[in-house]
């Protein structure tokens, strides 16, 4: 497999054809925040935060989706991208109804964590505080779609891993909302069998086990790396290994 | 007024649509209270016994939504008459807990308050010189006002709001790090 070099923030590294620039900057633990992006599950370049600037491309290029190239000059950290990055967050903020205080996830949630990493003060767009449903007919489980950031990890993990492709997106543009089957009660759903592999991989408090109360649902990711290098590799590694 | 009075930085704490947990975490700064006095002249706050919001205030630390008219018009009286405003807490920076009734219409939020949960008296209080009618939603402080710093957090603690005093009083607006700022 042919090498390609490519120059990330002034420094040269060398990648495989093939790898997207996320890869490469993660095996050199390049800084960059991402959400939708799970290793182990597909890639669909939906959140947007890791996108970066090449030079001679005029606009932005996700770092999980784009492949590398020879020759290629990236900036992946310039007070452009940082304030996009910002925007992001402060949008996805603002058309949910994330409550920190009173939330499941608080102190174990991604979208709270990476409203850190970018420096988000306050939210300058009006929030839009929409009504959204709650699904609570499951017996293990409960989806709250007000803290729900369509990342789809939920419907990649159910399809890819599970097998079982419960979740899916319905709806368009602010109308997206993540569903169980054909949109029926979650609970009612035959396809389910209550793994709660969703519930683990979703970054925030939309999807939680029932009994937990505010800042009780730390999700175990580790499991995802455990499960795929068994299939792959016939390997057991640890859980915390993989988180 | 004596010399001492006039070097004290002039302090307003106001408390919006809140639990008044800020204030509570305001009060938990415990013995540093002390040294602050010798520092500070508060001049208006729940705690004190101000009836008018003065003139010529140096930092005005505001907890709470802003939920309804007179916190609305408390909001502008502020903005007029403060140097520095600063959000204080959660509900003031994003709405929070305040907020979550949005979803809801107003007249279903009294009906639920007044009637449904009430143990005497069924009915919405109707006068309005006694309880401030409610805005159509609960929003930030920042989205109607100009707001100089945020301190985060459902309360910011004690060495939060302790760090963020300090730097107001050395004339900088606070610029909180990563640890300080926090949702939740």
């Amino acid at each position: 497999m042919a090498i390609k070099t490519l120059t990330i923030d002034g420094d040269q590294y060398s990648a495989q054809e093939g790898e997207t620039i996320l890869t490469v900057m993660r095996q050199h633990n390049i800084p960059i925040p991402t959400l939708c992006h799970l290793e182990g599950l597909s890639t669909v370049g939906a959140c947007r935060l890791c996108v970066v600037q090449v030079e001679g491309i005029p606009k932005l290029l996700p770092a999980c989706t784009t492949r590398v190239e020879e020759g290629m000059v990236i900036h992946t950290a310039t007070d452009k991208l940082k304030k996009y990055r910002r925007m992001i967050i402060a949008l996805l903020a603002s058309e949910g109804n994330h409550v920190c205080a009173v939330c499941v996830a608080n102190n174990h949630c991604e979208l709270q964590e990476l409203a850190y990493q970018v420096g988000l003060v306050r939210v300058r767009y009006p929030y839009l505080f929409p009504k959204k449903s709650l699904d609570a007919t499951h017996k293990e489980y409960v989806m709250d779609r007000n803290r729900c950031v369509l990342c789809t990890r939920c419907v990649r993990v159910c399809d890819e891993v599970e097998g079982a492709h419960v979740w899916d997106v319905a709806g368009r543009g602010i109308n997206c909302e993540i569903v169980t089957g054909l949109d029926d009660a979650w609970g009612k759903t035959e396809t389910c069998t209550s793994c709660g592999k969703c519930v683990m991989v979703c970054p925030t408090g939309a999807l939680f086990e029932k009994g937990v109360t505010v800042a009780e649902m730390e999700k175990q990711k580790g499991f995802l790396k455990y499960i795929i290098t068994a299939r792959q590799k016939k390997e057991w590694v640890s859980f915390t290994d993989g988180q | 007024m004596n010399q001492e009075i006039k070097n004290k930085l002039r302090v307003a704490t106001v408390w919006l649509g809140g639990c008044s947990g800020c204030h509570m975490s305001f009060l938990d700064l415990d013995e540093r209270l002390i040294e602050l006095a010798d520092k500070i002249q508060i001049v208006y706050s729940p705690i004190a016994d101000v009836k008018e919001f003065p003139a010529d205030v140096d930092v005005t630390l505001v907890e709470g939504a802003v939920t309804n008219v007179e916190n609305e018009e408390m909001a502008h009286i502020v903005r007029t008459h403060s140097k520095y405003v600063v959000s204080f807490g959660d509900c003031a920076t994003t709405g929070n807990v305040t907020a979550m009734r949005n979803r809801f219409p107003n007249e279903e939020l009294l009906d639920r308050a007044y009637k449904e949960l009430a143990d005497i008296c069924y009915s919405i209080p109707n006068d309005n010189t006694l309880i401030a009618q409610l805005c159509q939603q609960a929003i930030p402080l920042h989205h109607l006002i100009r707001v100089d710093a945020f301190l985060h957090g459902c309360p910011p603690t004690p060495d939060e709001i302790w760090f963020a005093i300090n730097e107001l009083l050395e004339g900088r607006i606070p610029i909180f790090k990563t640890q300080f700022l926090r949702y939740g």
